[in-house]
């Protein structure tokens, strides 16, 4: 069972997640100009990352609000949450926020 | 004690040769499915110059973690085509190979708990019996006479409104096969190369040549990619990109119990596909966890489902126990219908994306994957299953009959 910090409510179970794959896939910037190759693409093309991996989460029993997980695809550990329309974090400085919210957490509201 | 008391060691199955400097064909990965596309390369083409590199150990991926399930109930023409030409192969392969690896045609039931899960079923009788597949729809008394532990009472929260059966369908002992696989195309000639990782791909302008191996450069006039759940990594490595999601999935056995379950039950709807294995344990499969993972290893919550499924449909597992649960990584596509096909670099072959149905199709795999790399030209079986089908929109749709929720 993973453990995924909503950037609203907090860590909570996967069970109250739904899962929604790769993260920062923008949509065809002028869709009439792609051909079928580009449609491939953009509909049935993902990255599968083996490692640090950018994917889209939703709160679905929460908040009900999407948001982005960088999280290793090999050890499951979630490297860090953050909002939609936030950057993608680099895995060294994700890890070092993970360690400062766990840090937080411990010592907070739970 | 000494080493004098324990008994000799039988005779190896394969050899374990060190990787020549050239082959023919390398195939990368030594599954059932690596294994059965080098033996129908040796026997049916009469291409013996072939190399199996395996990162791990022979058949430790997958082909070591599957429930084991044969059947060819496949809804669209394509799929019951390829599926009902493995089948056809299953039958003959036990005397074919010289190794009873345990092929029980027991049938398997696929439940339908909803009046849209009949509708589909009827349908998908209907269409394998026009594709000449062995199907028949069951009413709930049917079902209860072929599988008397399952129960078909209206007092479930998901009652069993009827099965489609396959009466030949059924499971094999999953290790034996490759073992059976493996020594016949060892005797033909094929080099099975273990604890050789595929690192990188040697490029002549568009033309792969070769591979990087952690064992050194082995070069090819063809490279056969036969890796499911780690095909994109390595298509990656070859520059090109696969459609493919790699997901964990799981399953567990029970402790050994006498033999009480004398089919396959499948169930979509709740997510859980249950047989005995001839040893006696139960077997059971999930659906796949819902992320991309490549630990073989899954999340709890998706068992604990699993098992609550198996024990609502068969009361007396109530009283068995978890032994162990394992992960594999498996390889989805978006239609959940496999890619057998030619690449866009040069003589570089790709077998991927069988998701959570790929034992079951090991002998098609292998029969259609060594056609395409022996004459560069999909087999008329595979020719429907090329990656150019994610681009043209011919998708293959099994998401209903692949049976496992993904």
């Amino acid at each position: 069972m993973l453990l995924i910090s909503c950037p609203w409510c907090g860590p909570r179970d996967e069970t109250e997640y739904h899962y929604g794959g790769q993260a920062h896939v923008a949509y065809p910037h002028s869709p009439a100009d792609l051909d079928d190759r580009q449609w491939a693409e953009y509909v049935f093309y993902r990255d599968n990352t083996k490692g640090p991996f950018a994917e889209r989460w939703m709160h679905s029993t929460g908040c009900r609000r999407w948001f982005n997980v960088l999280r290793d695809t090999v050890t499951n550990e979630v490297l860090a949450a953050y909002r939609i329309g936030e950057p993608r974090p680099e895995p060294q400085q994700a890890a070092a926020h993970a360690a400062a919210q766990a840090v937080a957490h411990a010592g907070g509201e739970r | 004690m000494t080493t004098e008391s324990l008994p000799e060691h039988p005779d190896w199955l394969w050899r374990n040769p060190e990787p020549r400097s050239s082959y023919d064909v390398i195939i990368v990965g030594a599954g059932g499915h690596g294994l059965a596309t080098a033996y129908y390369l040796a026997k049916v083409h009469g291409i013996t110059n072939v190399a199996v590199l395996e990162k791990g150990w022979l058949a430790g991926g997958n082909m070591a973690r599957n429930t084991t399930i044969i059947r060819s109930n496949y809804l669209w023409d394509e799929s019951a085509a390829i599926y009902e030409h493995a089948l056809k192969l299953w039958e003959q392969l036990p005397e074919e190979l010289d190794y009873d690896f345990l092929f029980s045609q027991r049938g398997v039931l696929n439940l339908a708990h909803t009046l849209q899960d009949v509708r589909e079923s009827v349908r998908r009788v209907n269409a394998n019996k026009l594709n000449g597949v062995d199907a028949e729809w069951l009413e709930p008394d049917e079902v209860a006479k072929v599988c008397p532990i399952l129960n078909v009472s209206s007092d479930t929260r998901y009652p069993v409104l009827g099965a489609t059966y396959q009466p030949r369908a059924g499971i094999a002992k999953h290790d034996h096969v490759a073992w059976a696989l493996a020594r016949r195309a060892d005797e033909m000639g094929v080099d099975l190369i273990q604890g050789c990782e595929v690192t990188g791909f040697v490029k002549d302008g568009n033309r792969v040549v070769g591979v990087e191996t952690n064992r050194g450069r082995i070069n090819a006039g063809r490279v056969a990619l036969a890796a499911a759940g780690h095909s994109s990594v390595l298509a990656e490595k070859a520059g090109i990109r696969l459609p493919i999601q790699s997901h964990p999935l799981q399953a567990l056995v029970s402790e050994l119990h006498e033999p009480v379950h004398p089919t396959v039950v499948m169930s979509n709807h709740v997510h859980v596909y249950v047989s005995q294995a001839h040893k006696g344990e139960l077997v059971m499969g999930a659906g796949v966890d819902s992320y991309n993972g490549y630990g073989q290893r899954g999340s709890f919550h998706v068992i604990e489902h699993q098992m609550a499924a198996a024990v609502e449909l068969f009361p007396i597992f109530a009283r068995a126990h978890v032994l162990r649960t394992w992960g594999g990584i498996v390889d989805t596509t978006p239609d959940a219908s496999p890619i057998i096909s030619t690449t866009e670099v040069e003589n570089l072959y790709v077998n991927c994306g069988w998701g959570t149905g790929g034992f079951k199709g090991t002998p098609a795999a292998g029969w259609t994957f060594a056609h395409t790399i022996a004459t560069g030209e999909p087999h008329a079986l595979n020719a429907p299953f090329a990656l150019d089908r994610f681009t043209t929109g011919a998708l293959i749709d099994e998401h209903g009959a692949a049976a496992v929720a993904h």
